[in-house]
């Protein structure tokens, strides 16, 4: 499940990802997602997977995916994470070279 | 080392059953007492190699996925998820970070890597046309 939240002018959109990343329940949140940043272009995407309760790779695949649709419009990527089982994940793909993850030890690079 | 407990399950190639197909895994293993980050670690694995029977041994049809867990008197866990799909061509290349011959969706080509990354030892048995069989192996610190 996510649930989006905006800034009051739409400059930044969070998507709070609640539950399971796998590739059968990501490709929901990808459509829903990509909506959002089709219409509302906003510079600034904030993925939070804090409420994340279990995450295969396919949660890499929806980070990159975001990534490159954002890229269109200029808009920057930020992963938000707190398991130390998905830090894992996202340092095995180098995905953190494309896009800013947030929380945990690199919360001073914010 | 003696198997003192074995569970199979049968299922269809449907993404829908990735879920459950870890959740029976790791409701299995439970029985012995493993820590969290162990059942987290098997729960990945199984994901991704279930994942992968969907996307790539049965990408146009639906077929069926087998999956056996062997438990041994010394807490080794191995986990045998096997397809009678379309088969890895070149098994060392499939391997690799970051490779994937998915066209269609968003894959990361690291269905292996994270296999590897949280089990003990993966196999990798595959014939082209004769299906795939990916064994997991996991050690359990047994209290």
């Amino acid at each position: 499940m996510v649930e989006l939240k905006y800034d009051s002018d739409r400059k930044s959109l969070a998507a709070v990802i609640i539950g399971e990343i796998d590739h059968h329940s990501a490709e929901g949140m990808r459509d829903k997602i990509d909506e959002a940043i089709y219409v509302f272009k906003p510079h600034k995407i904030i993925l939070d997977f804090t409420s994340v309760s279990f995450m295969d790779s396919s949660g890499i695949g929806l980070i990159m995916g975001r990534y490159r649709t954002s890229r269109y419009h200029g808009g920057e990527v930020f992963v938000k994470v707190k398991d130390e089982r998905i830090k894992k994940i996202l340092s095995l793909s180098g995905i953190d070279k494309l896009v800013s993850i947030i929380g945990g030890k690199n919360e001073d690079n914010k | 080392m003696k198997i003192i407990n074995e569970f199979k399950l049968t299922l269809d190639s449907r993404s829908i059953n990735e879920s459950f197909a870890r959740v029976a895994v790791a409701a299995f293993v439970s029985q012995y007492d493993p820590t969290t980050a162990e059942i987290q670690d098997i729960k990945t694995a199984v994901s991704e190699a279930v994942t992968n029977c969907i996307v790539h041994a049965y990408p146009d049809s639906i077929g069926k996925i087998y999956i056996t867990v062997k438990m041994t008197d010394e807490g080794l866990v191995k986990i045998y998820i096997r397809d009678k799909g379309k088969g890895i061509p070149d098994i060392e290349k499939a391997l690799e970070p970051l490779f994937t011959t998915g066209k269609e969706g968003e894959l990361s080509g690291l269905g292996f890597t994270v296999m590897q990354s949280f089990c003990d030892k993966i196999k990798v048995r595959s014939k082209v046309c004769g299906g795939t069989t990916v064994a997991l192996f996991k050690k359990l610190n047994l209290k």
